[in-house]
């Protein structure tokens, strides 16, 4: 689904932040990235979801070149990509349900041709009875759960997550990656960018290790 | 260790959350209506087309008086006779009238008769003075057709032949005073609205830019949920649109009203000596239709400049993002 062939990337004349990755993400794989802070994890995340440009090397997204993928074509691919953010980046004057309906409401799609959709799917990760309440309220497991469904809602073929259990607690995020594994079970592939070795040891997963700009892979 | 593929579902892994604070609302719009920023670009566009229109108000006011002076001075000369001996003063008024009157583009012509003549004198002479033992200029009014006027020296030429004393004051020094006057009046007028509007365009732009700089955090989240950035754009646009309209607006009515205020008050002081010296420099303070539409004119143009400042800013943004600029 997504490739990486000897891929580098430096910004500007700096230092090249990764160096040589080479990486393979099957339809639904679930693998953690992980390494110190200032790894690049989020760099390389960046490069998945092609919000960055490799310096060098071969990225292949859903069969298409990355350096021949127009910007018009951009966004049209993002949508089978989903992304949750450590900072969560949700819409404060929008409702939760608002919130994770976004990525349809975008798209054009009728109010009443998706609400069923989004208020099963905020009943399935815990938000049903907070769907119209405001993110300020949300605590932080709950704004965290928000953002991993507005990043489901269009069923993609594959949610990157960044840090998606650094702002809770340890039992919070059990809950967390069991939800992740609930997706992964159901045919989407995971990337989760973790530091965290105790939330890695729950699950039998592929493990991709970032440390000083290269990659080393633990099936 | 968990195996991937066993888990469980993740529904009852949530604690029930306490019930929704809120009740089911009208959707909220992708940009929010208002904001600190947002009300802050109301007032700044308002006070900016208040200043523009009524600069512009004033510049209108001031060409179409001008054009009033020029007109109804050049609508007019004046035929006058010295006394002289051996002349029959009402038979020179006369032969002057009448040679006037044979010329092309003369509407009429209007002997000022000694009654007249003597109201003209009362001031100076005062009352009760006999004009027959004075040696007083008689004369005679020539009303002309502004849009062909008659050859003034021909028809000098010819008075004077018949009538020596006579003398033919077309007025062409006033009118050409007046009109170079009324000319740079309004050519300041119009320079100064040129630099009111060049104001009021770089405020409305940096105003609308530091609006917009608070919603950067919309357009990413917009742009990660793989919106298209005509879609953002036009987000954008439209919510600016309305907000430059309405502060465009305010600002417009608001100058119509002191249109509207002044008009009002130089119909109420008519008959004063303020009210005259206004009437008399301003004419009657009415910007006429042209200047309504102008105003109107300027409230769309605001309201598309910011439409088109923030449709630009957010281009920009979203090319900083897909190049990796910005800060994501």
């Amino acid at each position: 689904m997504i490739r990486f062939e000897n891929v580098g990337l430096r910004y500007g004349m700096g230092p090249e932040i990764l160096r040589d990755i080479s990486l393979h993400i099957p339809a639904g794989s679930f693998q953690f990235l992980s390494g110190p802070s200032g790894a690049g994890k989020t760099t390389l995340l960046r490069l998945l979801f092609m919000s960055l440009k490799p310096t060098r090397g071969l990225i292949t997204i859903f069969g298409k070149d990355r350096a021949r993928i127009s910007r018009a074509e951009l966004p049209l691919l993002r949508r089978r990509i989903g992304i949750v953010f450590q900072d969560f980046r949700l819409l404060d004057h929008m409702t939760t349900y608002e919130n994770v309906a976004l990525p349809l409401r975008v798209r054009g799609r009728e109010e009443s041709s998706y609400r069923t959709d989004v208020m099963e799917l905020l009943k399935w990760v815990g938000l049903g009875e907070r769907m119209h309440v405001l993110p300020p309220v949300l605590s932080g497991g709950e704004k965290q759960r928000a953002a991993i469904a507005r990043a489901l809602i269009e069923q993609p073929e594959i949610l990157l997550a960044d840090e998606p259990t650094g702002n809770v607690d340890p039992q919070l995020a059990r809950r967390l990656l069991r939800l992740f594994i609930e997706l992964n079970r159901l045919g989407t592939a995971v990337v989760i960018a973790t530091h965290d070795l105790t939330l890695m040891d729950q699950v039998d997963a592929r493990r991709l290790i970032l440390a000083n700009g290269r990659l080393d892979i633990y099936d | 260790m968990t195996d991937v593929h066993a888990a469980p579902p993740a529904e009852e892994d949530f604690e029930r959350p306490a019930p929704a604070e809120r009740a089911p609302r009208k959707t909220a719009p992708i940009v929010p209506a208002q904001n600190i920023a947002g009300r802050a670009l109301v007032v700044v566009i308002a006070i900016m087309t208040f200043l523009s229109c009524v600069t512009f108000g004033a510049v209108t006011l001031v060409r179409d008086t001008a054009s009033v002076w020029e007109n109804q001075i050049s609508r007019e000369a004046t035929i006058q006779i010295k006394p002289a001996d051996g002349i029959d003063m009402e038979i020179a008024l006369a032969t002057a009238a009448g040679i006037a009157s044979e010329f092309d583009g003369v509407k009429g012509t209007r002997i000022v008769d000694r009654a007249a003549t003597v109201r003209l004198l009362e001031p100076w002479l005062g009352s009760g003075f006999d004009i027959g033992q004075l040696p007083v200029p008689r004369l005679v009014i020539v009303t002309i057709n502004e849009e062909s006027p008659p050859d003034f020296a021909a028809m000098r030429t010819a008075i004077t032949t018949a009538v020596p004393s006579a003398t033919l004051d077309d007025h062409r020094t006033w009118v050409d005073r007046l009109v170079a006057m009324a000319h740079t009046t309004v050519t300041i007028g119009i320079a100064v609205l040129a630099l009111m509007l060049s104001a009021t365009v770089m405020t409305v732009v940096f105003a609308t830019r530091g609006a917009m700089a608070g919603n950067g955090h919309i357009i990413e989240v917009l742009h990660f949920v793989g919106a298209e950035a005509s879609f953002i754009a036009r987000q954008f646009r439209n919510r600016f649109l309305f907000t430059g309209m309405k502060g465009a607006a305010a600002g417009g009515v608001a100058a119509i009203a002191v249109f509207v205020a002044f008009s009002w008050w130089s119909s109420r002081n008519m008959a004063t000596p303020q009210g005259d010296q206004a009437a008399a420099l301003f004419g009657n303070f009415a910007i006429g239709s042209a200047g309504y539409l102008g105003v109107l004119m300027m409230v769309v143009v605001i309201g598309a400049l910011t439409a088109a400042t923030s449709h630009a800013t957010v281009v920009a943004y979203l090319s900083d993002l897909e190049a990796g600029q910005a800060d994501v």
